[in-house]
């Protein structure tokens, strides 16, 4: 007997954290258990200064790398050492004060807390990662 | 595998004169497959009048594939006859809980003061297993479950033999929070099992101007139903779980709307009704028993 035949789906988890960030005003990250970014709200892409329709999924290290991410002081941070990277790789809650370039070039800072997935039987489905902008300071890169 | 519905009512038992066509039971589908193997999709009602058959002539062994816990799919377990039959094996397959066994879960209806009974006093042999989003072989048929949006845990579940596939997700409101014609199919509820299905028995209890004021009930309004089979690609549609306070011409106006969103698919959309079978092997067209 072969395997059914079925559709490529994401996970129940996933599904209902993407219906929840769609319909939130607060910014919206999520990553799928492969790190890879799967999903970002409304809110989320003024931050990113692109829309999720216009980059598409983004494999883990990419979107990282794309954002210059650093501390207020400007101290470069690895994604390993973002809140979204702890809680992927370390599967803990984290929360960190970032700084980003913008797809726009715009260079913000913001709070970030990250927080890892699990399913009933203890998976992990990914992470989702919240965001914060205190004040609308922005700094051209 | 040939399927038969014992029960298809949603939430509560209906029975009464306006619901004597599509029966009042609440959800319970017999499945038999090509092995002789049978497997039970939920225990509504329905289960009840299906174990007085069943207990005729018994199986070596039963399965009972749970959705859910909700009572309109748990309330007729502790009066399947088979229960009660000294030794038989039964295995009952349900949705994961992070806090509870699926038994302890069962356990909280299935003993006093909800029941005379303790689940743990049953004659029978029960073995508790978790719905395996994994393929699963029961007999002739693999069987793969996935959670689905509704109200706690909850699954449907897919069944396959001999290259025909039955999906049986009688609780779901893929709607939920989103726009389901715009939505990519991988990110919809059950779209991970439904895709392709030979036969899709679904949730269909509202109407759209009813589902308006039962946003996160955990059900679908026809529309829903439509869009979620439409990108699903299933052959056949089976309108399921119905709202206990729709009597059966108003079932017949919500099949009528349910069409008039489908063209081409009218003769392919049905509701489900108490005693309805559905026929599909490998060599012959899927057959699905319309009502009368």
């Amino acid at each position: 007997m072969s395997e059914p035949a079925v559709g490529a789906s994401k996970s129940l988890p996933l599904i209902l954290a993407r219906e929840l960030a769609s319909n939130l005003a607060t910014p919206m990250f999520l990553l799928d258990a492969a790190g890879t970014l799967v999903y970002f709200n409304e809110a989320a892409a003024r931050l990113l200064g692109k829309d999720f329709t216009d980059l598409g999924e983004i494999p883990s290290g990419e979107f990282g790398a794309a954002l210059e991410l650093a501390l207020p002081d400007g101290k470069p941070l690895p994604l390993r050492e973002s809140p979204a990277g702890i809680a992927f790789f370390e599967r803990r809650p984290a929360h960190k004060t970032l700084m980003a370039t913008s797809y726009d070039g715009v260079r913000r800072q913001f709070e970030a807390t990250a927080h890892p997935l699990f399913g009933a039987e203890g998976e992990m489905h990914g992470v989702f990662a919240l965001f914060w902008q205190d004040s609308p300071g922005e700094f051209t890169s | 595998m040939q399927a038969r519905v014992w029960g298809c009512r949603g939430s509560v038992a209906a029975p009464g004169a306006d619901t004597v066509k599509y029966g009042g039971n609440t959800s319970c589908v017999e499945v038999r497959l090509a092995s002789g193997h049978s497997l039970i999709l939920d225990a509504g009602t329905g289960i009840r009048p299906l174990g007085v058959v069943m207990n005729k002539d018994l199986p070596t062994e039963v399965h009972i594939l749970l959705t859910h816990l909700h009572l309109d799919h748990l309330q007729g377990l502790g009066f399947f006859r088979p229960l009660f039959v000294p030794g038989l094996d039964i295995h009952i397959w349900g949705p994961t809980s992070p806090v509870q066994h699926l038994s302890e879960r069962i356990a909280m209806y299935l003993s006093p003061p909800l029941f005379p009974l303790r689940l743990e006093d049953v004659p029978s042999h029960l073995i508790f297993h978790d719905a395996s989003e994994e393929p699963l072989t029961i007999g002739s048929a693999t069987i793969r479950a996935a959670k689905v949006t509704h109200q706690g845990p909850t699954v449907g579940y897919r069944i396959e033999e001999d290259g025909r596939s039955l999906v049986y997700i009688p609780d779901h409101e893929p709607a939920l929070g989103t726009d389901l014609s715009s939505v990519p199919e991988s990110w919809m509820s059950g779209h991970v099992i439904a895709y392709g299905a030979d036969v899709l028995l679904h949730d269909a209890q509202y109407r759209d101007d009813e589902y308006d004021t039962h946003i996160g009930w955990g059900h679908s309004g026809v529309d829903a139903t439509i869009q979620f089979a439409q990108k699903a690609d299933v052959g056949n549609l089976i309108l399921f779980h119905h709202d206990p306070y729709h009597t059966d011409p108003e079932l017949e106006v919500l099949l009528h709307q349910a069409r008039a969103r489908w063209l081409g698919m009218e003769n392919r959309i049905n509701l489900a009704f108490e005693g309805m079978t559905i026929t599909l092997d490998g060599t012959s067209p899927v057959h699905v028993e319309a009502a009368v």
